[in-house]
């Protein structure tokens, strides 16, 4: 069964086609991985199918919604980690995550135990009580993407998640992203390290707004694909 | 859901360095001591005399002057060459020249002349000085006409005093007169501008996009925001109504639930234009710079500084589209007239559109996605 179908979708700004005519179908407890360089739009097409952009023309369904009519009942069954680290600076680390489980609507009684659950699988016990702030970088995203998967929803969606960390400490994030397949989550994740495309199941490579190879299991090496592909790019994003 | 927002909000309210002192710091400030800065009861005239009379009549003048307390003998001048010049080095606000044979004129043909001249740089200050010093003159002669009268051939004069009687502002006190109105001003900062600052800010943050991917309604959110600062300014409002009372000497003659009435109505409003503001404003800088013009306009077209009918008819009209002025005009009806809901119909109905009116505007311009 197709958890996320895109089916035409567009996204225009003006004269601009940020998302060129672009269809893909993704598996339940797939590790989907969406690729391109930076502009490609990658995050537009994401957008859209979290209900924070309204296409400009085409459809979709994530986890059976309507994407552009049903955007709210969308919301209820995702968890989304944005490019941009986004937890509250000024919160604690068991705060920001309370907050999210309250609004995700996680019984009262239950999200305490579940936070010191979490944290113990971590290892982050200790920070419990650290302002968010004063985290590193890496325990910023694994702690944005635990608090995206903490409702248990069917997909999680994950916009160039490892940005600027070291390779150790984006593998430990990729353990996490095993865990939560494991789990039955859908993973839908952008990323421009070709090392990591490795780890998804699948992946699409978007250039200039248009899917330029997809459903690509792992035959040549991602590196080459990429490199070819990506060269032919018009958009420059420097 | 609202109540994990709400919990949010208040940590975050009061974990920020600045935020909770300045809801305490500002009220107190604006009651204490706007009031005596924005004052404009003129006082300390500087008056130079040109008296080339040297009488006993002159004299008198000179002292009831002196007596009357606004103003200060400040250069005495023997002619007006000399008074003029201590104009223009600002030693001197206004010139009194009394000519010669004053006394001589006055007791024998009833008649002298004097004159004043004001420096009306600073137009009101001028303008006041001069009243001032023209009501003392005035009052002069009366007492003069009298004495003279009295000695010589003790004739009838009719003698027609006007004597204003001052209504519920007996001593025509400037403070009574801008406490309320500045109560409206700090609540405007504390409802409108925080809460849109706090939601801009989230903007910059990519906070709020994170909330724009979670189900919560738009409502829920919105409401999340505001009802803090609903909080804040009820505390606000408490607070300035205790410094106009222990300060001021300073208590309503209408009712205090009157007062909470209306300004809830007024704070509804108010912090419905900072989120319409905060819709529309990608960053703190545009939306500092959209509050500024705004308030600004909504401050000098309410009657703050400036009675409303002194405007030209133009500005009145405009005048209209202030929420501000209706809620000054109900804190001034109600602490210094005792003005109840009945005689506030117009405002009432003023206030609960503009609260309408501006959350409507904002919860329709609110998009949770673009």
């Amino acid at each position: 069964m197709s958890v996320i179908v895109a089916k035409n979708l567009t996204k225009r700004f003006g004269q601009f086609v940020a998302v060129d005519n672009i269809s893909f179908e993704i598996e339940k407890g797939e590790i989907f991985g969406f690729l391109g360089a930076n502009g490609a739009g990658k995050t537009t097409a994401m957008r859209m199918l979290c209900g924070l952009s309204l296409p400009s023309a085409g459809k979709g369904t994530v986890a059976g919604f309507d994407i552009e009519k049903q955007s709210e009942e969308v919301k209820a069954h995702i968890g989304y980690m944005s490019q941009k680290f986004a937890m509250y600076e000024d919160l604690k680390v068991w705060e920001n995550l309370r907050l999210y489980a309250g609004i995700y609507g996680v019984p009262h009684k239950e999200i305490m135990p579940k936070i010191d659950q979490l944290l113990e699988n971590l290892g982050f016990t200790s920070k419990k009580n650290t302002m968010v702030s004063a985290l590193p970088l890496g325990w910023k995203q694994k702690l944005s993407f635990s608090a995206a998967i903490f409702h248990q929803p069917e997909i999680v969606f994950l916009d160039e998640p490892t940005g600027g960390v070291d390779p150790s400490t984006r593998r430990r994030f990729w353990e996490l992203i095993y865990q939560a397949a494991e789990q039955g989550i859908t993973v839908f994740v952008t990323t421009h390290y070709m090392d990591e495309a490795e780890y998804c199941n699948r992946v699409s490579i978007m250039v200039d707004g248009k899917i330029e190879v997809k459903s690509f299991y792992q035959a040549e090496s991602m590196d080459q694909v990429f490199q070819k592909l990506a060269r032919k790019a018009k958009r420059n994003s420097d | 859901m609202l109540r994990y927002l709400l919990e949010k909000e208040f940590k975050q309210f009061f974990r920020n360095p600045f935020l909770p002192r300045l809801v305490v710091i500002f009220p107190l400030t604006a009651l204490l001591i706007f009031p005596l800065a924005a004052n404009f009861d003129i006082e300390n005239i500087n008056l130079s005399v040109v008296d080339q009379d040297k009488s006993p009549f002159s004299k008198s003048l000179v002292q009831k002057i002196q007596a009357s307390g606004y103003f200060r003998i400040s250069n005495v001048s023997s002619n007006f060459q000399q008074a003029l010049a201590s104009v223009e080095s600002d030693e001197s606000d206004i010139i009194l020249e009394i000519p010669p044979n004053f006394e001589k004129n006055l007791v024998r043909e009833m008649r002298a002349s004097l004159m004043i001249s004001a420096n009306a740089v600073n137009g009101v200050k001028g303008g006041l000085g001069t009243a001032y010093l023209s009501g003392i003159i005035s009052d002069f002669n009366t007492n003069i006409r009298m004495q003279l009268t009295q000695n010589y051939n003790r004739l009838k004069v009719p003698n027609l005093e006007i004597l204003p009687l001052y209504k519920y502002n007996p001593q025509l006190l400037y403070e009574v007169f801008m406490v309320p109105a500045l109560m409206v001003m700090v609540l405007a900062m504390v409802c409108g501008f925080l809460p849109a600052l706090n939601i801009v800010n989230e903007k910059e943050q990519g906070t709020l996009e994170q909330m724009n991917v979670t189900p919560v309604s738009k409502f829920t959110l919105i409401l999340s925001k505001l009802l803090p600062y609903w909080v804040f300014g009820y505390v606000v409002l408490t607070v300035c109504i205790g410094v106009a009372l222990f300060v001021w000497g300073l208590l309503p003659l209408g009712n205090l639930a009157v007062i909470y009435l209306f300004v809830t109505l007024f704070v509804l409003g108010f912090s419905g234009f900072g989120l319409v503001v905060s819709n529309y404003a990608a960053n703190t800088q545009q939306a500092m710079f959209m509050i500024f013009f705004f308030v600004l306009s909504f401050i000098f077209l309410s009657g703050l500084y400036t009675p409303v009918a002194n405007m030209p008819d133009w500005a009145q009209l405009i005048s209209n589209i202030s929420p501000l002025k209706y809620i000054i005009e109900v804190l001034r009806m109600v602490y210094l007239k005792g003005s109840g809901v009945q005689d506030l119909l117009p405002q009432l109905v003023a206030l609960v559109g503009f609260a309408t009116f501006f959350n409507g505007w904002a919860v329709l311009s609110y998009r949770k996605r673009g």
